[in-house]
């Protein structure tokens, strides 16, 4: 189990493997948000926590349907199969991978990105404590979407289509948090129901994703 | 005699069609008689005039609309637990049909919503929970469309319904903590209290009957032209296989 997460690390961190795109990509969302509402500060303050939930978002999704597909197209995913770990502990780690080289750098990135958008600063300390909570649901559901994808050929934007609405109570705890914050509000009940929301992904998601990898592999 | 006797396809296209033809005549009637009786003999209503009457379309393909998922989601149980096949296709068949009923539900509300809330659409939890709903469809239906394989067709998109249902409760809980309302209350229940008034509740009723009969003869209809499709598939597979050992003896 250890060993697969550091394959799955290493693989993503070498050349080639498209660490940091989804950071890239995060950067490239925000600096266009102000070409497109305009630069004054004032509306940036007021929609940067929502803004940097969804640049968050869309980064996590850019690099989805890499997560299973790469090992699917070698046919590394058949040797996971007949290896002793169960298929659901594959996506789970696969997930974690996923989230330690993507969510992780986003966690951390959303500071220097608000800066960029004017944000508040009461909001800085719960947008990055929102993220980092519901980050790891997002690899997770991700994961799953990925699962279901992965035998179709061009399945990129089919995967966005079934991952996305599944992303919605995720992405309103989490940036219903972050704003509450930037306006000064108590946050602590949608970052309670965020949690609680993650939790429960990360227990049953990967029995799902896993059922669903072992009908494609069939 | 149990009900798994129709997971046989030709018994199940045996009783569906005896069935079909009082199932398309109900609704036919239930459909008229309901809307005719709606929008010509009831009362406008005293502060929204005669725009009361979209009623008889939109809540009962709102209702029909969740009702769709619901039974999607029983049919996938169904799947995963006992596999039978026309079970698979049910579900199949039913979610175009909970599409447009979704859509029916959201343009005719906005078509009422323009004169009564002035403006077409509002960020409502009721509105926003069905919009959701209707892109949990559209996944739903572009799934079965993109997998070749029939089997592997059904068990992934029964395990997505499943985990869709699950995120689209999850999601309605969500909006509604996201957002106050501007829909009104529930315009049915079974407690008398919060109903519509009488001269709307009957023919709301009728109306209602008639979108439930509709949506089991479109299901049925279209699992049965499933159910052939699947056949004529089988068939066709089996002529070119006979033809080509027919080749190589020659």
């Amino acid at each position: 189990m250890r060993a697969l997460f550091f394959r799955d690390l290493a693989l993503a961190l070498r050349a080639g493997g498209g660490f940091g795109l989804g950071l890239a990509f995060f950067l490239i969302v925000v600096v266009l948000v102000p070409f497109s509402v305009g630069p004054q500060s004032a509306l940036l303050t007021q929609i940067a926590p929502g803004v940097l939930w969804l640049g968050a978002l869309l980064a996590c999704l850019l690099s989805l349907d890499r997560l299973l597909a790469v090992d699917w197209e070698d046919g590394a995913l058949d040797l996971l199969a007949t290896s002793p770990l169960p298929l659901e502990g594959i996506v789970a780690v696969k997930a974690a991978a996923h989230w330690v080289t993507t969510g992780l750098p986003l966690v951390l990135a959303a500071p220097v990105l608000g800066v960029l958008l004017n944000l508040a600063p009461s909001g800085y300390g719960v947008l990055v404590l929102s993220l980092a909570l519901g980050t790891p649901a997002l690899s997770m559901i991700g994961a799953f979407g990925a699962a279901l994808t992965v035998g179709i050929k061009r399945g990129g934007l089919l995967l966005s289509l079934l991952v996305l609405p599944l992303y919605v109570p995720t992405l309103i705890f989490g940036a219903e948090a972050a704003r509450r914050a930037a306006e000064g509000l108590d946050s602590g009940t949608p970052l309670l129901l965020l949690a609680g929301i993650t939790l429960a992904v990360l227990a049953a998601m990967p029995f799902a994703a896993g059922a669903v990898l072992r009908v494609n592999l069939r | 005699m149990s009900l798994w006797e129709y997971a046989n396809p030709v018994k199940f296209l045996r009783l569906s069609e005896r069935v079909q033809p009082w199932l398309w005549w109900g609704s036919g009637v239930c459909l008229v008689v309901g809307l005719i009786w709606g929008f010509f003999f009831t009362p406008d209503d005293f502060r929204q005039g005669s725009t009361v009457k979209i009623i008889y379309l939109h809540v009962p393909s709102a209702l029909m609309a969740i009702n769709a998922w619901f039974m999607m989601l029983v049919a996938s149980l169904i799947w995963i637990v006992r596999r039978h096949h026309v079970s698979a296709l049910a579900a199949r068949a039913a979610a175009p049909v909970g599409i447009v009923m979704t859509l029916i539900a959201l343009f005719t509300g906005a078509i009422w919503g323009q004169p009564m809330w002035g403006t077409w659409w509002a960020w409502d939890p009721r509105l926003t929970s069905f919009l959701i709903l209707f892109l949990f469809y559209l996944g739903y239906v572009a799934l079965w469309e993109a997998i070749e394989d029939p089997d592997t067709a059904a068990d992934l998109t029964s395990i997505l319904c499943l985990v869709g249902t699950v995120f689209a409760v999850l999601s309605r809980y969500a909006v509604l903590f996201w957002n106050q309302g501007l829909h009104q209350g529930a315009s049915l229940s079974l407690d008398k209290e919060e109903n519509v008034a009488d001269v709307f509740y009957f023919p709301l009723l009728v109306c209602i009957a008639g979108f439930v009969l509709l949506f089991l003869a479109l299901v049925l209809y279209r699992t049965g032209t499933e159910i052939r499709v699947r056949r004529t598939r089988a068939l066709m597979a089996r002529e070119t296989r006979g033809a080509g050992l027919r080749a190589e003896e020659a």
